[in-house]
C-alpha cells in the first residue's frame, strides 16, 4: 500500500514535471547544448525527488530543488568522463552552480523558446523537429512520440538521439534569433507545433499519449509561443487556427463514434469559448499588419464558423482565402480545399476542373483527401461510375475506421 | 524494400459479425488492395482460411510429428498477409495503418530478406 506522503510526493513531482519539465531542460542544456545529458540528469533528479520527498517533505520551491540536484548529477557525469571537452563543460557548469546558488530564491529564467528554436533549427531534419520539441519541452518518451507519428519506437529513439547529438556537435545555438532572421526561423518553430497538433487532431478519437491528448499539447505549445512572442502575428494566427479546429472536436463524431463531415456538424456542439478566443486572437493579429499562412487558414475557419449564425459558410470568402494560400505555397492540400470551395461557389464542374489541374502531381496518387474530394464532387455531378473508382481509392487509403465506414456508406448509397 | 504485413485478428469476433458488417469488412479490404495496386506497391496478398484448418508439421529425432491446429495458439490469429514493395519502414508502417486489419486486430510489419542484398 502506498503511503499518503508517497502519493502527494508523486503528485507534486508530476505537477512540477508537467509545468516545468521543458523549462528545466532548457535551462540545463542552454550552456552546454547537451540536451541528452540535461534530460538524463533531470530524470535522475525526478527519481531522487520521488525517493526523498515522501520522507523529507516537498521542498518550498520544488523547481529550484530539482534544478540543483540535476545540475549536480550533470557535474558528476562530466567528472566521470574527463576529457578536454568535458573539462570545458565542467568549468561552465561550475560557473552555473555559483550563479544558481545566487538564484535559488528567484525565478528560473525561461529559456524554453530558445530550446524550441534549437529543436526547429534549419540544420535539424524537418521531420524530427516536432518530435524533438515534444520530447524536450513536454517530456514525452520516444515510444509515445513514435506511436503518434506512426514510426517504430526503436527508429524514433535513434532519430531523437541523432538529432540531439547534432545539436551538440554542430553547435546549434540556444537563442531566439535576431529580428532579421526571426521570421523564417519562427516559421519552422510554428510548423513543428502545428505538426504536433495536427497529428493529434487527425485522430478524432484523440491520440492519447500517456493520458495527454496530443492536440491539447499542441495548443499548450501554441500558447507558450504566444506568451513568449506576444507581438508575432503568425504565432497568434497559429493559436487561433488550432483553437478553431479544436472547438469542433465534439461535433466530429456521433455518440456512436460515426464520422460527421464539417457541413453536417451540429453547430450547437461547437465550443463557443474556443471560437471566441480564436476570433479575438485573429483580431489582435490583424492589428500587427503581418499577414501569413496561419492567419489566412484561421480566417478560413472563421468563414466556416459563420454557419453558426447564418446557416451557411461564407464560401465566397473561403474561395478567395484559398486563392491567397495557393499564392503562398504549391501545397496539394490547398489545391484540394480550393477545389471544394470553387465547387460550392461556382458549381461542380468548375470545382472538378480545379482538381484536374493538380491531378498530375505525383504526391496526390496516394493522398487520401484528394480521392475523397474527387469522389464527392464526381458523385454530386452525377458521374457515378468514375465516382465509384475514386471512392474505392479514398476508402483504401483511409486509416481512420470511422471515416472509412462513412465513405463506404456513401459509396454504397450511390450504387443503389 | 519489401515488407510482409501480417494481419492478426480475433476469429471468434469475425464469426459473430453481422452480415452487413462482414460485407463492409470485405469491401474495405477490397478497396485497400486496390489502393495498394494503384499505388504500385502490391507484390502479393491473400486471406487465409481460419486457424482451425491449420496443421503443424515438424520432424524431431527423425520422426515426423503432425499436429492439428496452428503453430502458436493465441487470442488473435494470423488471418492473411500482404507483401508490399515500398521505399522504407516509415512507408510500410503507414500502409499497415491503412489496412482494415489494423483497427480490428493488429498488424505485424516484417522486412523481407532479399537475396543478393
Amino acid at each position: 500500500m502506498p503511503q499518503d506522503s508517497d502519493i502527494s510526493a508523486r503528485a507534486a513531482a508530476e505537477a512540477v514535471a508537467r509545468r516545468s519539465y521543458g523549462k528545466l531542460v532548457a535551462y540545463l542544456a542552454a550552456r552546454t547544448r547537451d540536451v541528452a545529458a540535461a534530460e538524463d540528469a533531470l530524470g535522475e533528479a525526478f527519481a531522487t525527488a520521488l525517493a526523498n520527498w515522501p520522507r523529507s517533505g516537498i521542498p518550498k520551491i520544488p523547481e529550484a530543488w530539482l534544478l540543483t540536484v540535476a545540475r549536480r548529477k550533470m557535474i558528476d557525469a562530466v567528472r566521470r568522463r574527463r576529457s578536454g571537452q568535458a573539462a570545458a563543460d565542467h568549468l561552465k557548469l561550475m560557473a552555473d552552480e555559483l550563479e544558481a546558488a545566487a538564484m535559488t530564491e528567484t525565478e528560473i529564467p525561461d529559456e524554453r523558446l530558445a530550446l524550441m528554436f534549437a529543436c526547429a533549427h534549419p540544420a535539424i531534419d524537418p521531420a524530427m523537429r516536432a518530435p524533438l520539441i515534444l520530447q524536450t519541452v513536454l517530456g514525452f518518451d520516444a515510444a509515445a512520440i513514435a506511436s503518434a507519428f506512426l514510426i517504430s519506437p526503436a527508429t524514433m529513439g535513434q532519430r531523437l538521439v541523432r538529432a540531439k547529438s547534432k545539436i551538440k556537435l554542430a553547435g546549434i545555438p540556444f537563442r531566439v534569433p535576431d529580428r532579421a532572421d526571426l521570421g523564417e526561423r519562427l516559421d519552422s518553430v510554428l510548423e513543428a507545433i502545428y505538426v504536433a497538433f495536427a497529428e493529434g487532431w487527425s485522430d478524432a478519437a484523440g491520440t492519447e499519449i500517456r493520458g495527454r491528448a496530443l492536440a491539447e499539447e499542441g495548443i499548450w505549445l501554441g500558447r507558450l509561443a504566444v506568451s513568449l512572442l506576444p507581438c508575432e502575428a503568425e504565432a497568434l494566427g497559429l493559436l487561433a487556427l488550432m483553437l478553431h479546429a479544436e472547438a469542433r472536436r465534439a461535433a466530429r463524431r456521433t455518440p456512436d463514434g460515426d464520422y460527421v463531415p464539417l457541413a453536417d456538424q451540429d453547430t450547437a456542439q461547437w465550443n463557443e469559448a474556443m471560437i471566441d478566443e480564436a476570433e479575438s486572437l485573429l483580431f489582435l493579429a490583424s492589428t500587427l499588419g503581418a499577414i501569413g499562412r496561419y492567419q489566412i487558414e484561421a480566417v478560413v475557419q472563421s468563414a466556416h464558423v459563420v454557419r453558426r449564425r447564418s446557416g451557411r459558410a461564407d464560401w465566397a470568402a473561403i474561395e478567395s482565402l484559398y486563392d491567397a494560400l495557393a499564392a503562398l505555397s504549391d501545397s496539394p492540400v490547398v489545391a484540394i480545399n480550393r477545389a471544394i470551395a470553387v465547387a460550392e461557389n461556382r458549381g461542380i464542374a468548375q470545382g472538378l476542373a480545379v482538381l484536374d489541374e493538380v491531378a498530375g502531381d505525383a504526391r496526390l496518387k496516394t493522398y487520401q483527401p484528394y480521392w475523397a474530394a474527387r469522389a464527392e464532387l464526381l458523385a454530386r455531378g452525377g458521374n457515378v461510375v468514375v465516382a465509384d473508382e475514386a471512392h474505392e481509392m479514398a476508402i483504401g487509403l483511409e486509416s481512420d475506421p470511422a471515416a472509412r465506414r462513412f465513405l463506404q456508406k456513401r459509396r454504397s448509397e450511390l450504387n443503389i | 524494400m519489401q515488407y510482409m504485413l501480417l494481419i492478426y485478428g480475433n476469429e471468434a469476433g469475425k464469426k459473430n459479425m453481422t452480415k452487413a458488417d462482414g460485407e463492409q469488412m470485405y469491401a474495405a479490404y477490397g478497396a485497400y488492395t486496390q489502393a495498394l495496386i494503384k499505388a504500385g506497391v502490391m507484390k502479393a496478398g491473400d486471406q487465409l482460411k481460419p486457424s482451425d484448418t491449420a496443421t503443424t508439421v515438424r520432424i524431431e529425432g527423425g520422426k515426423t510429428k503432425v499436429l492439428d491446429g496452428p503453430y502458436v495458439e493465441t487470442k488473435e490469429q494470423l488471418g492473411g498477409y500482404h507483401i508490399i514493395d515500398v521505399a522504407d519502414a516509415d512507408a510500410a508502417l503507414s500502409w499497415a495503418a491503412k489496412c482494415p486489419g489494423a483497427s480490428m486486430g493488429a498488424m505485424e510489419v516484417r522486412p523481407i530478406v532479399m537475396m543478393g542484398n
